[in-house]
């Protein structure tokens, strides 16, 4: 199982991103580096839902928006790593829309349950396989870290927390 | 021109995230990319030749389906075009 990791702000700010915009769904890019065992992302971008028609249960980030978004990454020297969007009054797992509208093979999609208006749960998926016609959905394992990759020594890890242990508190 | 490489398809460009190209439109340009990557074509195109329906094009800040020559669209060393698979989902399932 791969692991995405994020620091707790980036965490808590996809998550009050899904708040703010209940009962619609948020969206937006996670920018990171690619390690053997999954993402680390170190910066989020938010982007507006161009799904007006029915931002309720629908998400689309415009694909100029993409562009810049990707000029921001390159200009930092990171990558998109994946993106997020929050399900309103629905459970933090990828629907068959997900899935059908998933071409980032490789990259995390990252899901909020938003119920009544509080973030819940969150999952990350990757999008695996090598190809539209065997592509899936693997859980990750979603590691939140409460310092940035680099700001502490190797032990400090120990303090992190997983969502699941999380969870159980 | 510059190509820019989307991060799901650099496994198929030798990791690249931008591969330059000396090519007179945007077809030609494409081309090039894909003899240089021939793992790259079946993320890019159907079995009849098309730009797949979710692979969208950007010829610097436009979106080459509304260009008025599309992909015949003549481009310049100064150039970049931006590989952009759609990105969408949602809660519900398709109606």
């Amino acid at each position: 199982m791969s692991t995405l990791r994020l620091t707790r702000n980036l965490y808590d700010a996809i998550r009050a991103h899904g708040e703010e915009t209940y009962p619609h769904e948020c969206c937006g890019a996670l920018l990171g580096l690619l390690t053997p065992e999954g993402w680390v992302v170190s910066e989020s971008i938010r982007a507006g839902n161009a799904r007006t028609d029915s931002a309720h249960n629908r998400y689309l980030i415009s694909t100029a928006e993409i562009v810049k978004i990707e000029r921001e990454a390159r200009s930092w020297g990171l990558s998109i790593a994946g993106f997020y969007h929050s399900h309103p009054d629905h459970p933090a797992h990828w629907s068959l829309t997900d899935f059908e509208e998933a071409h980032w093979l490789g990259s995390s999609y990252v899901i909020t349950a938003v119920a009544k208006g509080k973030a819940t749960e969150t999952n990350s998926f990757l999008l695996a396989g090598s190809s539209e016609e065997d592509k899936r959905f693997e859980k990750e394992f979603v590691q939140v870290e409460d310092h940035a990759p680099g700001e502490e020594s190797a032990s400090d890890w120990t303090g992190s927390t997983t969502v699941s242990e999380e969870k159980a508190r | 021109m510059k190509i820019f490489i989307p991060t799901p398809l650099r496994p198929y460009a030798s990791g690249k995230d931008t591969v330059k190209v000396s090519a007179s439109t945007i077809t030609a340009a494409l081309d090039e990319l894909t003899q240089a990557h021939p793992d790259l074509r079946k993320h890019l195109f159907t079995t009849e030749g098309k730009v797949r329906s979710f692979v969208n094009l950007y010829l610097n800040d436009e979106d080459v389906r509304y260009l008025p020559a599309k992909e015949a669209t003549a481009i310049t060393d100064s150039d970049t075009l931006s590989i952009i698979p759609s990105i969408a989902g949602g809660s519900q399932p398709r109606q």
